[in-house]
């Protein structure tokens, strides 16, 4: 059940995608982003389908993994699609019943959010499927690093984000492992009524907590007996290099956010 | 008649991915009720995943599991009730403990059967008279008492569910020889005192040897075998073979066969091995 989750799951993998610098890869998506909202017209937004989808079957990624990134969020969709869908009230009016209207501007408006949202976690899927967290917060952190000049914690930060994401899989193993043991002895976590099942809850979330903080107390010892010390005169294990491909990879997003942005004034105008 | 019996058990992980791998592959077993049963095996065989099915925590991927001459998933919704005829400790059983005191933590399963109060009071004393926690332990925080002690709480709030079987993973993990020891003879304790099944699941044939009637073992997801404790430990080198460490004491025999003095017995407890020493010399002297 808990391993369902596929939020920042990395996929290991040799496509050029995996193998484009991290830095670049947090640069383009966001751009990525930027050509998700510069325009309010379905041809802009099909630049930017164009893009996901390139992006997407360069990664060797199974396409089923990015229906999973989005089905978590799918209620929120339907939300806003249906909300957009009754709220907005432009247009010709298709459908009426009592005080429900549904109008032209309410299904392009409604169609064009359901879209557009489904693009932003798709292609930003890419990069957390495509990069190793670690290698992820490296990049952050150097991209981060000319803050450092305004006495901003930017290894610390990163180092918080890193031990974080490390942690992840193993507080998850370790609730499954709680899980079955208080479920050994009866506690109804899966079944029962609401009540019960809340009750049962502090059997899994005490341990849970008392052993997060153990784990949080053995790391920094285990940290501070290596002279860890802080981002102070630390070198890295791997160097950040960019090559070639990733600028080519950078301008050719830039000549899709070009296009995004033609597009919108075009039909603008029109 | 048997207990607990599986039929052509399989288990897969993470079926239909690349991750896919077989922890359990056509297991048939039929455990006596009332035996006390080591489960070996090296790490990755398979073995904690097998006794995982037999209180239905993992369902089987194909085979059955079978409780006093019942398919356990014939319905879903009495799962509840197949984990309260099988107990199962996991390892590292201290890091489950949640509630305040002693008592409140060995009540929990008890308490979650819908017993009456005194009959949770009866199990609950009694458990902890079995596992050797002394009476004014049970109104201390289980979180200040020592590890050890931790570990047989743990332990004792699945033995107070009184369970038919009682699975033990590891139950000696990490402890001293004198924690191991201590922990070993409490089980043997409530073995006796309740007639139960009990299944003990551990790396040290030392442990399992002088306290088994039967022994199994698991090999690459298979059952390699399942017999009395003598007949395993004949094989011992092939028992060897697969990675698994036979007593100390069967290694020194098997050596002393090697260098050509046959005892013609499998030796696999001190005692044991002292008894036969003893005859063999006094029918030497005798000659």
């Amino acid at each position: 059940m808990l391993r369902d989750i596929t939020i920042g799951q990395y996929f290991p993998g040799d496509s050029i995608i995996h193998r484009l610098d991290p830095r670049f890869k947090i640069v383009i998506t966001v751009i990525y982003i930027c050509m998700l909202f510069v325009g309010s017209s379905f041809w802009c937004l099909l630049v930017g389908a164009v893009f996901t989808f390139m992006a997407m079957l360069l990664s060797k990624i199974p396409l089923k993994m990015f229906w999973k990134s989005v089905k978590p969020i799918l209620p929120f969709l339907i939300i806003t699609a249906l909300l957009n869908l009754f709220l907005v009230n432009t247009g010709e009016v298709l459908f009426q019943w009592k005080f429900l209207k549904i109008t032209e501007g309410g299904v392009n408006i409604s169609l064009f959010m359901l879209v557009r949202i489904t693009l932003l976690i798709m292609g930003s899927s890419i990069l957390t499927y495509t990069t190793s967290p670690i290698t992820l917060t490296d990049a952050i952190e150097r991209l981060l690093s000319p803050l450092k000049k305004l006495n901003f914690p930017v290894h610390e930060l990163a180092m918080m984000m890193s031990i974080a994401l490390r942690f992840i899989p193993t507080l998850i193993e370790e609730t499954d492992k709680i899980m079955s043991a208080q479920k050994a002895r009866g506690a109804e976590i899966d079944t029962g009524s609401f009540m019960t099942r809340t009750k049962n809850m502090v059997s899994i979330l005490v341990p849970l907590f008392i052993s997060s903080f153990r784990r949080a107390d053995e790391l920094a010892t285990a940290m501070e007996c290596r002279c860890y010390n802080g981002g102070e005169g630390r070198t890295r294990l791997r160097q950040l290099r960019s090559a070639p491909r990733d600028y080519t990879a950078l301008g050719v997003t830039l000549v899709f956010l070009a296009a995004a942005i033609a597009v919108s004034i075009i039909t603008k105008t029109r | 008649m048997a207990i607990l019996e599986t039929q052509g058990l399989t288990y897969t992980y993470s079926r239909g991915t690349p991750f896919e791998k077989t922890a359990v592959d056509h297991v048939d077993l039929k455990i006596e009720e009332g035996s006390l049963i080591g489960v070996m095996g090296h790490t990755g065989s398979g073995k904690s995943t097998l006794i995982q099915h037999f209180n239905g925590l993992l369902q089987p991927t194909s085979g059955k599991v079978i409780l006093d001459g019942r398919d356990i998933w014939a319905d879903k919704k009495k799962i509840r009730d197949v984990r309260f005829q099988v107990g199962l400790v996991f390892q590292y059983p201290e890091y489950q403990i949640f509630e305040e005191t002693v008592y409140k933590d060995i009540a929990f399963g008890p308490k979650n059967m819908g017993l009456s109060e005194a009959e949770i009071k009866r199990r609950v004393l009694e458990t902890a008279n079995d596992i050797g926690l002394r009476e004014e332990l049970l109104e201390r925080s289980p979180f200040e008492l020592s590890g050890g002690q931790k570990r047989r709480v743990a332990i004792a709030g699945v033995m107070a569910m009184e369970p038919r079987v009682l699975i033990l993973d590891e139950p000696t993990a990490g402890l001293d020889p004198a924690g191991r020891d201590k922990i070993l003879s409490h089980i043997k304790t409530y073995h006796e005192r309740t007639k139960n099944t009990v299944m003990i699941v551990s790396h040290s044939m030392e442990d399992i040897a002088g306290f088994a009637d039967k022994i199994l073992v698991m090999s690459h997801a298979k059952l390699f075998c399942f017999d009395d404790t003598e007949k395993v430990f004949s094989r011992a080198e092939e028992i060897s073979e697969i990675g698994l460490d036979v007593p100390q004491i069967t290694k020194v025999f098997l050596d002393l066969k090697r260098q050509g003095l046959d005892f013609g017995k499998d030796v696999y407890t001190v005692g044991y091995a002292r008894d036969l020493l003893l005859k063999q010399l006094a029918a030497r002297r005798g000659e």
